[in-house]
């Protein structure tokens, strides 16, 4: 049997898409067994948990250094959990997991995997490397296996039928206070949440400045879909760090995915390409995008993105 | 090499107490495929192709080195040290981050492939002889994709992290980090000692000049080898298979927006 721990991701009491698909990873393995751990200062969190399928268990700790995730504090108390005959310990590979997993692997002196994509066995998975130009196939012969979910490679589990139960736990660590939280600037406007939407429209360098970025933001209302932007638009100044899409940014899997403007370097491939259909709108036919496009269109995207618009 | 203590006829004890009075930072830097080298899987599944392949600076190291250089030069630190883990080809990273700046270098001589939690351990070491007051890494190396490293480094010192940094302010005691986290950037204050691991846009690195490339030749260069350090060598991952990831299927081209909609509806992505 698999005795599954997973760290929840969570904000503004909300749990995180991340969490459901961490849980449809944990059920490949066999016999899965699934407990959910809550941090958080109130448990806001914890009965949503609770309701997802599979999950046979939910551990709320509460305490008020836990307002905001912080890895220093988390990672002992998250290990000391998982000393209790847990066999895996899984968080999301966003930055929330890829923070902290390591900590706690180190915390318990077992390795950690990375960006889990497929569970072939209790101990076999296969996972990413170079960028998502190899795929390697690892075995962890350890009682205790750490792993990051690679969150694009599984869907999100739905509610189930019966709540689990929820049970507070304190687990008996100090708590280190070498690392406060200052601040976490202010969430790009009220727009769907990039790695949750089932539709996202990004926007290149070819956009040319933030404010014809803004133009993608009228086009995405229509479609109900999120914003995103590629390395080279962030770092021009056109959009915030947040929407960034690919290798050092946010790796997706949308229902359809509309790149604007976008030449298509591997990095940002990478983190679309297990998007289910792929538009890419570019003037330059050459484009590395149109390689992996289900549906290509070469033109000036300040002409067709209005025609867009009007027939949408 | 200068140092405020000025203590002559060392002994290892003294030594390490002259090192301890230091304000120094260490990069750990490691050496990786180049960025621009389009990756092949081999035939047979047992790895990716590397001969002859240009080698380089993980890039986001070679972001760690440049803001220790920038530290340095702006008097928040007396001494940037960089260290890499791996075989005798790996010197010429050392020597270009020596080139760039660095005042020394450590190199831990491997030719093993060594995993995140083992390059932890033995930079422990290094932390331990050396006493910095900062250590910086990249967030993650280019070939493994990891992003391990410099967490586990500080768990195992039992100091804080700050993971993915874009900015870097230091105070004698403290730091405060401007993080690229999912929900956009946020701000922690970490006591020094502390390992912080860089992003993308901390810094652009400075290019090298032909007569730093010479200087750095003379510049110290210690080799040491993991057991001089304590540190056994295990493996615990077992690389089963490397294989190519699945390609997309080549899709259509349209002509026209009215197409493009076309297409989408019969895709059924749109009704």
């Amino acid at each position: 049997m698999s005795r599954v721990l997973i760290v929840a991701e969570h904000a503004a009491g909300k749990l995180s898409s991340a969490t459901a698909r961490c849980v449809r990873c944990a059920g490949q393995l066999p016999q899965a067994d699934i407990t959910i751990a809550v941090f958080s200062a109130d448990g806001a969190a914890a009965a949503e948990a609770a309701r997802l399928e599979g999950v046979n268990k939910v551990l709320r700790i509460d305490a008020p250094v836990h307002t905001h995730a912080l890895a220093a504090t988390i990672a002992p108390q998250l290990a000391e959990i998982a000393r209790g005959g847990y066999s895996h310990v899984f968080g999301p590979s966003t930055t929330f997991g890829k923070d902290l997993m390591p900590r706690v692997a180190a915390l318990l002196d077992v390795p950690q995997l990375s960006d889990i994509m497929a569970v072939e066995s209790e101990h076999r998975f296969r996972r990413p490397v170079y960028a998502g130009n190899a795929i390697i196939t690892v075995e962890v012969d350890e009682p205790l296996i750490v792993a990051t979910v690679r969150t694009a490679s599984f869907q999100a589990v739905g509610a189930g039928a019966a709540a689990a139960p929820i049970e507070t736990v304190t687990p008996s660590v100090a708590l280190p206070t070498h690392t406060r939280f200052i601040e976490v600037s202010a969430p790009s406007g009220d727009r769907p949440d990039l790695q949750a939407a089932a539709r996202v429209i990004s926007g290149g360098r070819a956009l040319g400045s933030a404010e014809n970025f803004q133009l993608l933001y009228k086009l995405a209302d229509k479609l109900g879909a999120a914003v995103g932007a590629s390395r080279a638009a962030v770092d021009s100044g056109y959009a915030p760090n947040d929407l960034q899409v690919g290798q050092t940014g946010k790796i997706i899997a949308p229902d359809l995915y509309i790149a604007i403007g976008i030449s298509g370097a591997i990095q940002h491939l990478t983190g679309i390409k297990d998007a289910r259909t792929i538009v890419a709108i570019n003037k330059d036919g050459d484009a590395p995008i149109f390689e992996i496009a289900d549906i290509g269109l070469v033109g000036d995207l300040f002409k067709i993105l209005p025609e867009l618009e009007a027939l949408l | 090499m200068s140092c405020r203590c000025r203590v002559r006829g060392v002994t290892p004890e003294r030594h390490s107490r002259i090192l301890q009075c230091m304000k120094r930072i260490l990069v750990a830097i490691k050496r990786v495929v180049d960025f621009n080298v389009r990756i092949r899987v081999k035939p047979d599944g047992s790895g990716v192709m590397l001969d002859g392949v240009k080698w380089s600076i993980n890039p986001f190291d070679e972001i760690a080195v440049e803001e220790a250089l920038r530290i340095k030069e702006r008097g928040g630190a007396e001494e940037v040290v960089v260290a890499s883990i791996g075989p005798a080809d790996c010197q010429p990273q050392l020597r270009t981050a020596l080139a760039m700046g660095a005042d020394r270098a450590l190199h831990v001589e491997t030719t093993e492939a060594i995993e995140p939690l083992t390059a932890a351990k033995l930079l422990l070491k290094l932390v331990e002889r050396e006493s910095p007051l900062l250590v910086l890494m990249g967030k993650q190396a280019i070939d493994d994709d990891n992003n391990q490293t410099g967490q586990m480094l500080a768990a195992l010192w039992n100091r804080p992290q700050a993971t993915f940094a874009s900015k870097l302010e230091l105070t004698d005691t403290t730091a405060r980090v401007a993080r690229e986290v999912d929900a956009g950037l946020e701000t922690l204050e970490v006591d020094l000692p502390a390992v912080v691991t860089t992003d993308l846009r901390l810094n652009e690195p400075r290019y090298v000049k032909l007569p730093e490339i010479m200087k750095a030749k003379k510049k110290p260069l210690l080799t040491l080898k993991p057991d001089e350090l304590g540190i056994t060598l295990t493996k615990r991952l077992k690389l089963l298979k490397t294989e190519a990831p699945s390609v997309r299927k080549k899709g259509v081209m349209v002509t026209t927006a009215d197409e493009l909609v076309a297409a989408l509806k019969q895709r059924g992505v749109l009704s």
